[in-house]
């Protein structure tokens, strides 16, 4: 711990000196290696052969938003299909000043990128299914303790092992209720592969401002994907960085009520005493067993996903203004989707997709809209049923509306014809 | 070239013949071309034997569904994968066989090209190791899919330095097999 420490130190205070020309020979190695190293990955990547548009994996977009983003320390343990974020990291992370650690497991990649960020580094890991599910008592750890962080996991088919190498959406509740009690969850999940380097940078952003863990879900498809790439522009992403205390150190409380439900962050070696424990905590981070004190920690957990609806839910809304029929998919399944629709409009049939890029906290009022909407809502997915119950769950405002399931667990993705065949028996 | 729809490629084999580097070739020399492009893969658990493929979709639109499902171009170097995903293979598609491996055609396509690419490679080049690029390069002088400065291009940004060379001769060899190719 005090290793990171030290070297997110030796990091602030480059960049302070940085422009003063007298610290030049002290830092003259550093320096010419920043020179060299473009400050982000994307205007590396835009420099380097002077290309606009360049082909990208989607584990290779998640590597290089969570550098974009700003993360200096991960640990993991490299499991298919994220290796490539791993590997990656492994090389990129040292270049800029960050950490990288392969742990024994992904218990121990959890806890360490938990207490990396209690030191101020912003910490991301990645796995899939097998290490998320060893993953869940750190990310309960992280979610009581108020820490940020980001779990990438690229989901593959089946309990257990599975098939490390075929696509399935299995994870998606393991996603929201994997953690015991009661947690709630921001999880994010991307159909592209630009979307990949979007939703990496916003779930670190998530992370950092709410003060919590934020699950990263990929598709197998999409994490080996290859797809041509528009790179954006660097002046157009934002970056957000926790909130830091202004207090005196005495006065500093680690879980602040005052502020909105985001409460400022300290972290250790900055001088502000605070515990921190998985025990159920009062204000300053000790265990409490007071019901009041109880009540308020799970309240403040709950309000501040719940009174930030609006800033946490994003939806790709696709073609919906006079559609019909609805298709309500996720990650990969909503590009067949958006195939079958185009087969589809093309035979006159108006059919429109509603896409979640957020599914935890679940978009209940857009899904509501639809349901008003529409006469028939068709639900793919690459599970045995877990999004389609959230539906069915909203559909109490509406009981018209007709939910169709259309589940494949086999290792293959749901082909647009599959979909559009649904579109048909559904007229 | 202008693609009015999708030009969906399929490269199939078994894992360690180099069909998903091939893949990512093309896929980086559409790129280069200016052309949007999805390339996915499907392979098994070990790294050689096997099956393996590697599917490239070419198109001036955007791509949705991102695995190839129809084929406009299918290569095939092994009997198993030949006749796995021949039936997928459009009407008007073309068919490239290494007769190396493939020894039984199940169905007569219109655009077939036999050659046995791997006997040409070992001969030609002393090694079956760019078997991929010689069977790839062939693919795209037959189809004109993309130009060849960019396969060019593309090739020496995605093989190692020390391994360009070779690379390039099984390029040649590609090019000059597809020249003279009489079907």
């Amino acid at each position: 711990m005090s290793k990171t420490e030290s070297k997110t130190k030796k990091t602030t205070k480059k960049a302070a000196v940085k422009p003063s020309a007298k610290a030049e020979v002290k830092a003259k190695a550093k320096a010419e290696e920043t020179k060299t190293q473009p400050e982000s990955k994307i205007a590396e990547l835009q420099q380097d052969r002077e290309r606009k548009t360049v082909i990208m994996q989607g584990n290779e977009a998640v590597s290089y938003g969570a550098l974009d983003a700003g993360v200096d320390f991960f640990a993991g343990y490299p499991i298919t299909p994220s290796t490539e974020i791993a590997e990656i990291l492994a090389e990129e992370l040292p270049k800029r000043g960050g950490v990288y650690i392969q742990m024994e497991d992904e218990i121990a990649s959890i806890c360490a990128i938990t207490g990396a960020s209690l030191t101020g580094a912003k910490a991301l890991t990645a796995t899939s299914g097998p290490g998320f599910s060893l993953m869940q008592e750190g990310i309960g750890f992280a979610k009581i303790t108020e820490t940020p962080c980001v779990v990438v996991n690229v989901q593959r088919l089946g309990p257990s092992t599975g098939m490390p190498t075929s696509p399935a959406q299995g994870d998606i509740m393991q996603s929201r209720w994997g953690s015991h009690g009661d947690s709630p969850a921001i999880v994010l999940y991307p159909d592209s592969v630009k979307e990949c380097y979007e939703l990496t940078i916003r779930a670190v952003n998530l992370s950092e401002k709410y003060r919590t863990c934020v699950v990263l879900l990929l598709d197998e498809v999409l994490g080996h994907m290859r797809e041509s790439v528009t790179l954006p522009d660097m002046g157009n992403v934002r970056i957000i960085k926790r909130i830091k205390p202004t207090v005196p150190p005495h006065w500093y409380k680690h879980y602040d009520e005052n502020q909105k439900y985001l409460s400022p962050l300290a972290s250790y070696g900055e001088g502000y005493r605070f515990h921190v424990t998985g025990l159920t905590h009062d204000q300053h981070g000790f265990p409490t067993n007071k019901n009041n004190e109880a009540g308020d920690m799970m309240a403040r957990l709950r309000k501040k996903i719940s009174y930030n609806i609006r800033d946490l839910v994003q939806i790709e809304s696709y073609m919906m203004d006079d559609a019909d029929i609805a298709i309500f998919a996720a990650g990969i399944v909503a590009r067949s989707a958006k195939a079958a629709i185009a087969m589809a409009r093309y035979e006159g049939i108006k059919v429109g997709l509603l896409r979640p890029l957020t599914i935890w906290p679940f978009p209940d009022v857009a899904v509501r809209k639809m349901l008003l909407d529409v006469d028939t809502v068709i639900v793919p997915e690459l599970n045995q049923g877990q999004m389609i119950n959230e539906i069915r769950r909203l559909t109490k405002d509406k009981s018209e509306s007709d939910v169709i399931a259309l589940q494949k667990v086999n290792g293959e993705l749901i082909s647009p014809a599959e979909i559009l065949q649904k579109i048909k028996e559904a007229i | 070239m202008k693609f009015p729809k999708n030009y969906e490629v399929r490269l199939s084999g078994s894992g360690g013949q180099g069909l998903i580097l091939a893949g990512i070739i093309l896929a980086r020399a559409a790129v280069l071309d200016g052309h949007n492009v999805t390339q996915t893969q499907s392979y098994g658990p070990e790294s050689r034997g096997g099956y393996s493929r590697a599917d490239v979709i070419i198109s001036d639109q955007d791509i949705y569904f991102p695995e190839a499902i129809n084929f406009n171009c299918l290569l095939a170097l092994t009997q198993e994968a030949c006749d796995k995903y021949l039936f997928d293979l459009r009407d008007s598609g073309v068919l490239i066989i290494d007769t190396t491996y493939v020894k039984n055609l199940a169905l007569a396509a219109e655009n077939t090209y036999e050659l046995p690419f791997t006997d040409i490679t070992v001969n030609e080049l002393g090694n079956p190791i760019t078997t991929n690029i010689v069977s790839l390069s062939f693919l795209v002088k037959v189809t004109g899919i993309v130009s060849d400065e960019a396969l060019e291009t593309s090739i020496r940004e995605s093989v190692r330095p020390a391994f360009v060379e070779i690379n390039m001769k099984a390029m040649k060899l590609g090019f000059k097999l597809a020249k003279e190719y009489k079907i």
